[in-house]
């Protein structure tokens, strides 16, 4: 596999600059509230992320006004949201999605929806794995459908 | 970055004070038993001391160490970590860190009280807590490739003790070593020298070993 030309393994801890990976598990530490979560995130992976900047990528999400909890008083699916805030707030052009509508409700699929569609209308890349319908306005995507027989649905947007 | 895991480790265990309680207070409990056990020969409580103080460490550093990866494994956290900008060592090396201030460190700073309940001379105690100081670092380092080893096994905890302990040996016989020795009026330092050449050994090899690990567990 290559990145801009040049293969993977040689960009090693480089290439993990540009991807944010989301998976089936949340990576939200219970004991932490969201701007905690948020912070750490981007303290790992080099960034700084100011606390306005946190609270607007929640706000997004829809949990404004509950980032001072902490997150095991957060709902399954409050929790999934506090993960994609994530996406919001590290600038990484590659976005890797496993299963990302898991457990979230219609609402919220049509938030993450437009969210990638805006990624991909600023020029970035998204590579879903999904069982659910998800439907992007962005001009650019290609749709690969897996064998029924493993019941996945995968697209790749780009 | 460093930095970053080594704040999250501690503010995480700051919110799970309990968890930390509980090591130190098995070490305390542990180590008491023995005088009421034994008796109240001062010179046999002093001949068994060295041996008893390093066994309830090895077995309180034990209790700690699934939790070093085990909770950021479940809920996901790892393998973000393992996607971060950074060499796995330093991921490693800034949780095995993390742990060894919380769960071991105590034990160092409490070790002293602890030798009073066996008679030890000051110069003893000294020696004592120097010993746990250099020790206990490569209790938390060779530890923490167990830990890496086990996780999502069921029975993982069990299983780190069957792999960990034997690998401990070294480090209880030099450290109790030093501690015997200064009883016996003889110099320490022999034993001290072998135990800090073991840190320096296991720091430059045990976090490699465990990103390795952690990437096998993680496949």
């Amino acid at each position: 596999m290559r990145w801009r030309g040049a293969p993977i393994s040689s960009l090693g801890e480089e290439y993990n600059k540009v991807i944010t990976y989301l998976g089936h598990r949340n990576a939200v530490k219970e004991e932490l509230n969201s701007i905690e979560n948020l912070r750490i995130v981007s303290g790992l992976a080099g960034e700084e992320l100011n606390t306005a900047a946190g609270q607007n990528a929640l706000a997004r999400v829809g949990l404004a006004g509950r980032d001072h909890l902490p997150a095991r008083f957060l709902s399954e699916g409050q929790r999934r949201r506090s993960a994609i805030a994530r996406l919001l707030t590290r600038n990484s052009a590659l976005w890797l999605l496993d299963e990302v509508l898991a457990s979230l409700d219609l609402a919220a699929t049509k938030l993450i929806e437009t969210i990638i569609g805006e990624h991909l209308s600023a020029g970035g890349i998204a590579i879903v794995a999904t069982h659910h319908e998800l439907r992007i306005s962005a001009s650019s995507f290609k749709r690969l459908e897996l064998e029924p027989a493993q019941l996945a649905d995968a697209v790749v947007l780009g | 970055m460093f930095r970053w895991i080594v704040k999250r480790d501690l503010t995480l265990a700051w919110r799970r004070r309990a968890d930390v309680l509980s090591t130190l207070f098995f070490f305390i409990i542990v180590v008491s038993l023995f005088p009421l056990g034994i008796g109240p020969e001062a010179q046999l409580l002093k001949s068994v001391a060295p041996g008893v103080v390093w066994v309830a460490a090895l077995l309180a550093s034990m209790l700690s160490l699934n939790r070093i990866f085990a909770n950021d494994y479940q809920d996901g956290t790892l393998e973000q970590m393992l996607l971060t900008p950074q060499p796995l060592f330093l991921v490693v090396l800034g949780k095995v860190l993390a742990q060894w201030l919380v769960a071991e460190l105590p034990l160092v700073l409490i070790a002293p009280l602890i030798g009073i309940q066996f008679d030890l001379p000051l110069d003893t105690l000294v020696i004592l807590c120097l010993s746990l100081m250099i020790g206990t670092p490569v209790l938390s380092l060779i530890g923490s490739i167990g830990a890496a080893l086990t996780l999502g096994l069921r029975g993982g905890g069990v299983l780190i003790a069957l792999l960990i302990l034997p690998l401990y040996i070294p480090v209880l016989i030099f450290g109790a070593g030093a501690v015997d020795a200064s009883i016996n009026g003889q110099s320490p330092a022999p034993h001290l020298y072998l135990l800090g050449a073991l840190a320096v050994l296991s720091l430059a090899f045990a976090p490699w070993a465990t990103s390795a690990a952690l990437r096998i567990s993680l496949e």
